[in-house]
C-alpha cells in the first residue's frame, strides 16, 4: 500500500470519533449488514459519520488490508476497529456498545 | 464461484486444528454463510482478533466466493458456560 493511501485511510478514520465504513449511506444502506449497524447506532442515538466504500474503490481495498479485516461494514471508535456487524450487534446485546460510544 | 460449508470448515480447521466448527449456508446460494468456531486459540483475545484469526484462515475465499460470513467465536470454556 502506498504511503499516500495509508495516510488517506488514517485521515478518513480520524474524521469523527465514531466512524462507520459502509456500503451506501445511512439514509440508503446498500447491504443488510451495513443497515443493521446503522440501525444499532441510531437506536443508541450516538452521533457518527460514515464513508460509502462503494463510491471509493481505492479506499475499499486499502482499508481491508490496513485493518486485516476483509468485509464491510467496519465500525471505528477513537480510531480503533470495534468490529463488523456481528460484533456490533453482540456488543449492543450486552449493553457494552452504548458505554463504549459514551466515553 | 461457490464454496461449500465443508470447505470453509476444512480451511478453518487447517489453521486452528483444535477448533470445533459448524458452518451453514444461510441462503443455499453458496455465498452467504454462518459459522460458529470454538477454539482454545481465542482465549485472552478480543472479538476483533478472534474474527481476524478466522478471516486469515479463510484467506482469499473472503475476497471472492464468500460474500458474507456471520461469525460466532468462543473458547471451549465459554461454550460450556453458555
Amino acid at each position: 500500500m502506498t504511503d499516500q493511501l495509508k495516510q488517506r485511510i488514517e485521515q478518513t478514520i480520524g474524521k469523527d470519533r465514531v466512524m462507520l465504513f459502509m456500503k451506501g449511506n445511512p439514509q440508503m444502506p446498500q447491504c443488510g449488514f451495513s443497515a443493521a449497524v446503522v440501525g444499532v447506532l441510531k437506536e443508541i442515538g450516538a452521533p457518527f459519520s460514515s464513508h460509502n466504500i462503494l463510491a471509493d474503490p481505492e479506499l475499499r481495498e486499502g482499508l481491508k488490508e490496513y485493518s486485516s479485516w476483509p468485509t464491510y461494514p467496519q465500525l471505528y471508535v477513537d480510531g480503533k476497529l470495534v468490529g463488523g456487524a456481528d460484533i456490533v450487534r453482540e456488543l449492543h446485546a450486552r449493553g457494552e456498545l452504548a458505554q463504549l460510544l459514551k466515553k | 464461484m461457490a464454496i461449500s460449508p465443508a470447505e470453509i470448515k476444512a480451511r478453518i480447521q487447517a489453521a486452528l486444528p483444535d477448533a470445533s466448527v459448524s458452518v451453514t449456508d444461510t441462503t443455499g446460494g453458496g455465498d452467504h454463510f454462518a459459522a460458529t468456531v470454538v477454539s482454545a486459540a481465542f482465549a485472552g483475545k478480543g472479538p476483533v482478533d478472534r474474527h481476524r484469526l478466522v478471516y486469515a484462515a479463510l484467506g482469499d475465499a473472503m475476497r471472492g466466493p464468500i460474500h458474507a460470513l456471520a461469525l460466532t467465536t468462543q473458547t471451549p470454556e465459554e461454550r460450556t458456560n453458555s
